[in-house]
Parts: structure tokens; C-alpha cells; sequence
């Protein structure tokens, strides 16, 4: 692509973005909306986090792994447990990134 | 500026801070990305700046720099950014008393990140407190770390490797995140059910296993709570 191109194409995905961050909140009325939809979209936020996190956990390349010497999924376990244990943010990110760069460095994983 | 001293918005403020760990890391993995991809740095930036979503802009490198047609990455940017559709549903009740300019400078900020903080936070938008202030703390620390890491990236580009697995730090930040929306037995399935659609419909065009996820958690949500409903039982 040129560079006219990509500024176009850019300025369209800033608007796609913002269309969609802003869909529910433009309109003046709430719009209609069928009551089983209303309870499902409660789910909605929390299925787009996973949707976002798995794939990056297990997949290489698009492929799903196939060993379990893989460092990834031992930093998410470690994230998941100190989550568990002091259900703090930082200390899973910590804890997580800590484990997984431990492996890769360490073991070669 | 006189916000920067209000309560609701320091506190805000002053929780999003343990995230800027993982989202610098993830910011400067993306910035990296984009200056790989030849788009210059000028555009690399201004794309950071105007479209502030990294899954997006990440899942829109390979399309732009193997040049695919101009509708394939918006069509890709909107299956990514569908996932913001339902926090916009969310932040609704919270905002509505608004103005709508006001809404919509609010709704350029949402992330992933302030939308786990918010919820975390407010799980029931109860009149009273000053939403916006809280919001615009976590977004603003957000929206700042999360640029100058970004641009950090850019410009310093191939001098970081990839190999130093950086971008895993944001992994583990969205995988705190998702904990903290595990309220009860029903989002644990839908956590489930949306992870293993997200691995399962990987190789579909367009990102669209992240679509596919959300609405396979949305009706396994519906069916739970039918179901529950149906047998009288009133689980919190």
C-alpha cells in the first residue's frame, strides 16, 4: 500500500473503532433490545477477554501445541494461582510474566 | 486542570496503575510490530494516536503490509472491535445522564483494561457516584502509558527482540482481567465456552473466531440462565 493508502485506511479503522466503542451510547433512547439478548450480552465482555487470551496461550503459528513443555501455559497456571491466592492484578502479571521468561530462559522452553 | 483533583477520578487514576505494567510491555510489543511492518514511523504513530486498539491494529500489519484490499482490514477491525459493542452496552446505565458529546469523547477511551477496572469497581450503576471521573482516571493513565509505550516501540523498533516475549506480559494482564468478570458459576462456562470457540474457529478469515467466542458464550449465557430460572433455583 501507498502511504496515501495506509492514511486512509487508517483514518476508516479509526472510525470502525469509535463507531462500535460508541454504538450504545450515541443514541438518545435505549434502544429496543429483546429481553433474552439484554442477559446475554452480560457474558459478552467476559467472552471477548478469553476469546482474546487463549488463542495466545496455546496456538503457535496458529497451530494448537503439541507438548506440554511450553512455557506459556506454566506462566498462565502461576498467573492463575497468585490470582487465586491475593487477587491481585499486578501480582498475576508479575507472577505469570515471571514464571514463563523463568522457563523460556532457564530451561530453553 | 481542576478534574486531576477529584476524588472519583484519582482513585481511578490510582487503580489502573498496576495494569500500566503489562500494558507498557504489550504497548511496546505492538509499537515493535508496527515499525517492523514499513509503515513509517509518522503513520505507525498516528494509527496509535487515532485508532487505540492494539488487538486491531495488530491484527491489521500482516493485511497492510502484504497489501490486501482496503475492506478486508476494515472488515478485520470490525470483527476485533465488536467486543467493544458490548462494553458500550455496559457503560450505557452509567452514562446516559451525559450529554452526548460527552458520551462520545468517553466511548473514544474504552479498553479492555478500564472496562474490567470499571466493572470490577461499579457492578451496578446505582445513581450517585461520579462515573465519568472514574472512568476518565483509569483511561487517561491508560491511554497515556499505553501511547508512550506504543511510540517507545516505534521508534525504537527492531531493537527490541521478539524473543524477549514482552507481549506475554499483556497476555497475563488481560488473563487477571478476565478473572476479576468471574462473578458467578454461569461466567465461569461462558469464560470456558468462549476460549475453547476462540482456539477451535482460530482459522477463520477476518478474526472472526473472536465473533464466533462471544456468541457462542452469549448463548450458552442465555441457555444457563433459562435453565436456572426454569428449575426455580435462585443462585446469586
Amino acid at each position: 500500500m501507498s502511504a496515501l493508502e495506509i492514511l486512509l485506511t487508517t483514518i476508516g479503522m479509526g472510525l470502525i473503532t469509535l463507531a462500535c466503542r460508541a454504538f450504545f451510547l450515541f443514541p438518545k433512547e435505549d434502544l429496543p433490545m429483546p429481553h433474552w439478548l439484554r442477559e446475554g450480552l452480560r457474558y459478552a465482555p467476559i467472552a471477548a477477554l478469553a476469546a482474546v487470551v487463549a488463542p495466545e496461550l496455546v496456538l503457535t503459528q496458529g497451530q494448537l501445541i503439541d507438548t506440554w513443555r511450553d512455557a506459556r501455559i506454566f506462566g498462565a497456571l502461576a498467573g492463575l494461582g497468585f490470582y487465586a491466592w491475593r487477587r491481585s492484578l499486578f501480582g498475576t502479571i508479575v507472577c505469570g510474566t515471571g514464571v514463563m521468561l523463568g522457563l523460556r530462559f532457564g530451561l530453553g522452553w | 486542570m481542576a478534574i486531576a483533583r477529584r476524588p472519583m477520578f484519582r482513585e481511578g487514576a490510582f487503580e489502573a496503575m498496576p495494569m500500566a505494567f503489562g500494558l507498557a510491555a504489550w504497548g511496546l510489543v505492538a509499537g515493535v510490530a508496527m515499525a517492523k511492518s514499513g509503515m513509517g514511523v509518522p503513520l505507525a504513530i498516528l494509527m496509535s494516536l487515532t485508532v487505540y486498539a492494539g488487538s486491531a491494529q495488530i491484527a491489521a500489519l500482516p493485511l497492510i503490509s502484504s497489501g490486501a484490499p482496503v475492506w478486508v482490514v476494515w472488515a478485520t477491525t470490525l470483527c476485533v472491535c465488536l467486543r467493544f459493542m458490548a462494553f458500550s452496552f455496559h457503560y450505557r446505565p452509567y452514562f446516559a445522564h451525559l450529554p452526548r458529546r460527552q458520551r462520545v469523547a468517553l466511548s473514544f477511551l474504552m479498553g479492555d483494561t478500564t472496562f474490567a477496572l470499571f466493572i470490577r469497581r461499579f457492578p451496578e450503576p446505582v445513581p450517585g457516584p461520579a462515573y465519568e471521573d472514574y472512568f476518565l482516571g483509569t483511561s487517561l493513565v491508560t491511554y497515556g502509558v499505553w501511547q508512550l509505550a506504543i511510540i517507545v516501540g516505534i521508534v525504537a523498533g527492531a531493537g527490541i527482540p521478539a524473543s524477549w516475549g514482552l507481549g506475554f506480559a499483556g497476555t497475563m494482564a488481560l488473563l487477571a482481567l478476565t478473572c476479576t468478570q468471574l462473578r458467578n458459576p454461569i461466567t465461569w462456562v461462558a469464560a470456558v465456552v468462549a476460549a475453547c470457540a476462540a482456539v477451535a474457529a482460530y482459522a477463520l478469515p477476518l478474526k472472526l473466531n473472536i465473533l464466533v467466542a462471544i456468541a457462542a458464550a452469549v448463548a450458552v449465557g442465555v441457555l444457563a440462565d433459562r435453565a436456572q430460572a426454569f428449575r426455580g433455583g435462585a443462585r446469586p
